[in-house]
């Protein structure tokens, strides 16, 4: 007799090799050193961090590197209910944050403050690792936290929305 | 000049959260030949085969085109794969109609599709980068943030997003192929949804979909000579950006409005709103539909929301948006595309059944993909385009 087989598990891993290159070493190997490394398009004038290859806008090389701070404005955010990220229960926080000194938001979790009192405008800063802990690893930075200053005006950030 | 394409045979799947009844290639099977049947056609009489997924990923089975070829009859003939992220199945349809334009071909069979059942989406789009911060937080996680960017620029009452994901449920109701069916679906029963990722409620979201679409396009003399009315192919774009660059817009992207500036364009469109009569457009998360009107050329910046509200984008709206139910009510992913493109085509052959817009002659089929990134269109027409 035969049973009618609706799918079988076959679990896939995949192991990558990743090469970050010149742009990325630089911001990794700011990040072991606890600072933040952007790179400025000679074309443009924007400043990308992490640091990266070519301006995406422009196509050129980027130049100058730059260090920018490691407070920021949260230009829009999302909360999250669902339980993704094993390490933090929901409703936690994820949020574009516009460094000062730099022109491209980046992407990270916002923690030391109810999930309900975050807002567009917010001023942040980054919390580190441990010094000891610190590498040429994304990780280094723990998350970002309000700075209790007073929040950015909205037109100081609505062209990074 | 190039040659005139047009849609003969559109077919899709019964469109589920578990299609455990078929394989991946017998789901595209199943759309490939109800496409052919309803070209009067069969394997036999298709030059070409052009195929569109999402991600591999999303099944974890690389480079499936491989192992499909014979589902869909292509052994011996062309068969491309094509992959432009959730814009795909209307970027598969174009690579399709631009066989057909060049006179390269006569007779082109199109399917996308997408299993999601076999692996898991959420999942397969939020891996953790080696370059990137530690953040999970899905494709919710990615898209809500520019819902708040919109709902702050524009000053939209905060339940628009629920009206919109009321409507197009409500419409779903009539499409006997989506994946979501709920007659007894209310204006509370999706307020008080789940907040999954706020301001984004479950009910507001689109579902997980097992399914496929399948289309047969062909050349002028083709179609001149089949039974069943062609919808005729007037104009089709594609555009695209980067993932990411200092002032980009994700509310409103460069390429969305390039990308329909130039399907009007070369339609002879001057007032979208006045001349299409029934636009099936990429609406995931439900806020996306008042920032497409507005990136569609549709409403004026920051007015996208009072189309929605006013009713306007109704079924009996004056431009009725996703009469099929749209992405809200079936999301095989890969094949979402190519379903807002054969769902216009549906309308303006008269044979979209239940939800059939009374009178329509000229439709939109949108769709994108990425983040906010790849952008494909087309116009598709009762009439051959004028001219011609
Ligand atoms: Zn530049």
């Amino acid at each position: 007799m035969t049973e009618r087989i609706v799918g079988i598990k076959t679990p896939i891993k995949l192991e990558y090799t990743y090469t970050p290159g010149l742009a990325s070493s630089r911001y990794l190997n700011g990040v072991a050193r606890g600072k933040l490394i952007g790179q400025r398009c000679p074309e443009c004038s924007k400043v990308y961090v992490p640091a990266r290859g070519c301006c995406p806008a422009c196509g050129v090389t980027l130049g100058e590197e730059v260090e920018v701070a490691q407070s920021g404005t949260i230009t829009t955010f999302c909360v999250v209910n669902l339980p993704f990220y094993q390490a933090i229960k929901p409703p936690y926080v994820c949020a574009s944050i516009l460094l000062d000194g730099a022109d491209m938001a980046l992407f990270h979790l916002i923690q030391e403050v109810p999930a309900e009192e975050v807002r567009m405008g917010m001023r942040v800063e980054a919390v580190w690792v441990e010094p000891g802990e610190l590498g040429p690893t994304m990780e280094s930075i723990r998350y970002f936290r309000p700075t209790g200053e007073p929040d950015a005006d909205y037109d100081s950030y609505k062209e990074h929305l | 000049m190039s040659e005139l394409c047009a849609v003969v045979g559109v077919g899709q799947t019964q469109h589920s959260a578990k299609r455990d009844d078929v394989s991946i290639p017998g789901l595209v099977r199943e759309a490939a030949l109800r496409a052919l049947d309803d070209a009067g056609m069969t394997f036999a009489d298709i030059d070409a085969v052009v195929l569109g997924k999402a991600p591999d990923m999303f099944e974890g089975v690389m480079m499936p085109e491989l192992y499909l070829a014979d589902a869909l009859g292509a052994s011996g003939k062309p068969m491309l794969r094509v992959h432009t992220a959730g814009s795909v199945g209307g970027s598969t349809a174009l690579v399709a109609a631009s066989l057909i334009q060049a006179g390269v071909h006569g007779r082109v069979l199109c399917v996308a599709f997408e299993k999601q059942s076999e692996s898991n989406a959420t999942w397969a789009v939020t891996p953790s980068m080696p370059f990137q911060p530690p953040v999970v937080a899905g494709a919710g996680g990615y898209f809500t943030p520019h819902i708040r960017a919109y709902m702050k620029r524009s000053g939209a009452p905060p339940d628009v997003g629920i009206k919109v994901a009321l409507k197009d449920r409500l419409n779903a109701i009539r499409n006997p192929y989506a994946h979501l069916h709920m007659p007894d679906i209310t204006y509370e029963m999706i307020e008080e949804s789940a907040m999954l990722w706020e301001p984004i409620r479950f009910h507001e979201t689109c579902p997980s979909s097992d399914g496929a679409c399948a289309m047969v396009l062909t050349s002028e003399s083709i179609a001149d000579a089949t039974s069943k009315p062609p919808a005729w192919v007037w104009s089709t774009a594609m555009r695209s950006e980067p993932t990411m660059f200092s002032g980009r817009d994700q509310v409103n992207p460069q390429a969305g409005r390039d990308c329909a500036a130039d399907v009007y364009e070369q339609a002879g469109i001057t007032n979208p709103r006045e001349e299409i009569d029934v636009a099936e457009v990429y609406v995931p998360f439900s806020w996306f539909e008042p920032m497409w009107m507005e990136n569609l050329g549709f409403a004026p910046l920051g007015e996208g929301w009072k189309m929605t509200v006013e009713g306007a984008t109704a079924f009996d709206g004056d431009l009725p948006i996703n009469p099929s139910g749209g992405v809200l009510s079936s999301n095989p992913i890969g094949a979402s595309g190519m379903l807002r493109f054969a769902e216009a085509a549906l309308q303006v052959r008269g044979q979209a059944g239940e939800h059939q817009v009374p009178g329509a002659k000229k439709a939109l089929g949108h769709a994108y993909g990425g983040g906010s990134q790849f952008f494909a269109m087309w116009i598709v027409g009762s009439d051959k385009p004028e001219g011609r």
